[in-house]
């Protein structure tokens, strides 16, 4: 066993293990960043629907429904700083029938229990002239002006960089085996190559949440993961929508909805089906039948757009309705499970909160000197602001920014290889492809796979 | 009209557009090029058969590809490489990404000639995992013969058109076995030559019917379930790679974003016979409006509307026209309006594909119940044109109804 003894071990680099890494490299803090995969935000991360949520429609009183409210926040301003593509399109929550319509009152009367009162009842017929592309029969909507989209992909790269660049060490492709809780206090992390000493152990293991949960002596929760695939449709279909347009939720599910994306492309899904694999990341014929039976009836000309992309992830359910975030003071032991859909929302609070949690159980919090921490800017992904590609001046400055390698996507080779370059960097295509975009177009590598593979590849040598 | 003329797209079809502009005495005609070598995607299509209709020869894809390039600046064409076009700006101009910098051109007349691509798996929502290992044709071909790399061990090609047998050689140039060819369809669509030689050289069964239910794998493929679609059996075939052929789609990108209309059949833009789209001044030539021809067929589109090109220079004629509509079984018209006075199509004919196989299909062209042509072809099937005589154009009303092309009778083949 090294002999040295670790601050913290974070268990997950999702969104949520890399926000709480970076929160405790903000202090004084030894920490540790562990990863099962083969990147950050490379799990349930890197497949969810892309929505930065107010949290309007949270369940009042539960911590979720508050650390998705501070989350929104939190990202928001964090987004603004470094770079993340954030778009406040604000949602539209359709209702189609006389049921849906009279629950909407309702919906907003939540919202108001949580803090939100900027909700409003639109009419049909502003509705359809607001979303002329609405199928027929949309009966009304309730605006939620602050719902916006985000780049999933952006904020746990973002976390993590910042989080390495302050000093904490990550380790992908490292599965926690075993957790030893040491007699003289603290833990023993069983990872492959042998394992780490520290004095908390945080799990942010997400759909492993309750295997590392049991690990370290604990139990209470058991993660059910329900599966949501989503389509992406072409570009040429963005036109089509202007918000976010959102399902009057059931018991289980807040339905299908139709979003644009910060890529400029537009979005459908997800569908929600429980499973037993944590492993079942794949779509079905099934699960695309019923999505594109739903886009027939909510934007009938969305289905005459080519699919660029397909793509299934899975929430990490539990038989609990709010988050499992429990702190253990005497163990030094933090969990923070059963983070479902509002993940990425909420990382920030989350992380807040988590750091909080431990600080009042005893883990001390020296803040760090400003002049020690990094002022991060990532590459920006989304489209409303100029990428690259359209830069004459950063053209100019560096013809690699010119010459274009992703034609679909517009993503150059200067972009590429920054990534290759980057403290965090892809280790395969579909880690470059979160990072630039590459390969995520229309296309899907007909015309740059071969090359764009290259570029990897030479750039890992 | 002052400016340049610029071509966009340096594979087959906008070269020759350009060599034909320079042919005409047009002084100033740029090709831009996203990739870094002119010549499209004859440049990976490592095998021969290409030039015999328009350079009456017959080549092997990449010296097809460098001779064209050699052929337009030998015309005096200005090809500029890594050049990628992003748009249109209000006026009109071209937003160009290049090295050299961003530039926007203003241009007197553009023909655009952007290809077509094969749909990828996303788009045919094949389900499962996203493993790699997933790839078109054109990747494929790219990482073997321009790459020289190695795909995998076992594949599946998805498709059985020309292009897919042209896909199991490459793969098994690249050391990796076809394990099955399927096609949805009762029946190959390529030449009989090539079908067995599927067959007897590279032994690569093929499953007609049939169609890839789910993809398997982590990381890389592992497996793929072949269903049969009349029965619903599927079986678990082992694989490491997969290859999606055919299912061309035009790259019709950068003309929606002009606002050039697009038909619905071939999902490229409208063009008369002129090869003219319904935006003044621009032209649109070889597989953008026809996915997929072959390769000598769309330089022939684009040797057409460079000659069109410089003649809009001289007179400025951009006549009004009249919409050539087909009704199912057809799937689509190349090209698919009539602006008179209307000159022939590119070869003189139109091209015309069929969702179903049919034999001897009896095919009617009328006008407002007027009859244009009427006469009998010898098949027709889905992913292969046949072609229709171009002779009627010259009756069509301007001031008509839609020109409707129908199948009057035929015999299916199953």
């Amino acid at each position: 066993m090294s002999a040295r003894e670790r601050d913290v071990v974070v268990v997950g680099a999702g969104v949520v293990g890399a926000a709480i890494a970076r929160e405790l490299t903000r202090f004084a803090l030894d920490v540790v960043l562990l990863e099962a995969g083969p990147d950050v935000g490379a799990g349930t991360s890197k497949a969810n629907t892309a929505l930065l949520h107010t949290g309007f429609d949270a369940k009042p009183g539960t911590l979720e429904a508050r650390l998705v409210r501070r989350g929104c926040e939190l990202l928001g301003a964090y987004a603004a700083r470094v770079g993340i593509p954030v778009q406040r399109t604000g949602a539209l929550l359709v209702a189609w029938d006389d049921e849906q319509l009279a629950a909407l009152p309702g919906i907003a009367a939540t919202a108001r229990e949580n803090g939100h009162d900027d909700l409003r009842e639109v009419a049909a017929a502003e509705l359809s002239a607001r979303e002329p592309h609405l199928g027929p029969g949309a009966r009304g909507a309730l605006e939620v002006p602050g719902e916006s989209i985000v780049c999933p992909f952006t904020p746990p790269l973002a976390f993590a960089t910042e989080a390495v660049l302050a000093g904490c060490e990550l380790r992908r492709e490292t599965p926690v085996v075993g957790v030893e809780r040491l007699m003289r206090g603290g833990y023993a992390v069983h990872v492959p190559g042998g394992p780490i000493r520290t004095r908390f152990l945080v799990n942010a293991a997400g759909l492993r949440s309750d295997e590392i949960h049991r690990m370290a002596g604990f139990g209470g929760f058991t993660v059910t993961p329900r599966r949501g695939e989503l389509i992406v449709f072409d570009k040429l279909a963005r036109p089509l929508v202007s918000h976010i347009l959102l399902a009057v939720p059931t018991q289980t599910t807040k339905g299908v909805l139709i979003s644009p994306t910060v890529f400029g492309n537009v979005m459908l899904g997800p569908t929600a089906d429980d499973l037993e694999d944590k492993t079942a990341t794949g779509s079905t014929r099934e699960g695309l039948a019923r999505l594109r039976a739903e886009a027939a009836r909510i934007m009938p000309a969305l289905l005459d757009h080519e699919v660029t992309a397909v793509y299934a992830g899975l929430r990490a359910a539990t038989e609990h309705v709010d988050y499992r975030i429990e702190v253990d003071g005497d163990a030094g032991y933090a969990c923070a499970g059963g983070i479902r859909s509002t993940g990425l929302s909420a990382s920030m609070a989350i992380a807040e909160h988590v750091r909080e949690q431990l600080g009042a159980a005893g883990l001390a919090l020296a803040p760090r000197p400003e002049s020690e921490l990094p002022a991060l800017r990532m590459p920006n992904l989304g489209e409303a602001f100029p990428r690259p590609y359209a830069q004459a001046e950063r053209i100019a400055a560096d013809p690699e920014y010119g010459r274009v390698v992703c034609f679909c996507e517009r993503v150059t080779r200067g972009e590429v290889r920054d990534a290759l370059a980057s403290p965090i960097p892809p280790s395969d295509l579909d880690g470059l492809r979160r990072r630039t975009r590459a390969l995520m177009g229309r296309c899907q590598g007909f015309a740059c796979g071969a090359n764009v593979a290259a570029l990897l590849e030479s750039g890992r040598v | 009209m002052t400016g340049p003329v610029v071509v966009v797209g340096a594979g087959p079809a906008g070269l020759a557009a350009a060599i034909a502009l320079r042919g005409r005495g047009v002084a100033d005609v740029i090709v831009l090029e996203r990739e870094r070598e002119a010549g499209g995607i004859p440049r990976h299509a490592d095998h021969r058969g290409f030039g015999a209709r328009d350079l009456r020869r017959l080549l092997s894809g990449p010296a097809y590809a460098r001779r064209y390039a050699e052929l337009a600046r030998a015309a005096g064409a200005e090809i500029r490489t890594e050049a990628t076009v992003t748009g249109w700006t209000v006026d009109g101009a071209l937003e160009v990404t290049a090295p050299e910098g961003r530039a926007t051109i203003a241009a007197a007349t553009v023909v655009l000639a952007t290809g077509c691509r094969e749909r990828p798996r996303a788009a045919r929502l094949v389900p499962g995992s996203r493993p790699e290992g997933v790839m078109t044709t054109s990747t494929l071909q790219q990482l073997v013969h321009l790459q020289h790399r190695r795909v995998g061990t076992r594949a599946v090609v998805a498709g059985a058109e020309h292009v897919s047998f042209s896909a199991v050689a490459t793969l098994a140039e690249s050391g990796a076995e076809t394990v099955a060819i399927v096609t949805e369809a009762p029946r190959h669509q390529s030449f009989a030559a090539f079908r067995a030689g599927a067959t007897l050289r590279y032994r690569a069964p093929l499953h007609t019917r049939t169609r890839i239910a789910a993809i398997h794998g982590r990381g890389r493929v592992e497996a793929v379930d072949l269903e049969d679609v009349d029965t619903g059996a599927t079986r678990r075939v082992a694989c490491d790679t997969v290859v999606f052929t055919a299912d061309w789609i035009p790259e019709h990108e950068l003309a929606v974003l002009g606002g050039v209309a697009l038909d619905p059949g071939t999902r490229g833009p409208v063009v008369d016979t002129a090869l003219r789209t319904s935006r003044r001044g621009v032209f649109a030539a070889g597989n953008l409006d026809h996915g997929a021809e072959a390769a000598d067929v769309a330089a022939l589109g684009g040797r057409h509307a460079g000659g069109a090109a410089a003649a809009f220079l001289t007179d400025g004629a951009w006549p009004a026209r009249v919409p050539v509509e087909v009704a199912p079984p057809l799937h689509w018209i190349a090209p698919n309006a009539i602006a008179p006075p209307a000159g022939p199509p590119p070869r003189g004919r139109f091209a015309l594909r069929a969702h179903a196989f049919l034999r001897a299909p009896t095919i009617g062209v009328a006008q407002d119940g007027r009859t244009l042509w009427r006469g009998r072809l010898r098949a027709l099937q889905p992913g292969r044109s046949a072609t229709l005589p171009a002779g009627w154009v010259a009756a069509v009303d301007p001031a008509g109804g839609p020109i409707r092309v129908r199948v009057l009778a035929a015999r299916t083949r199953e």
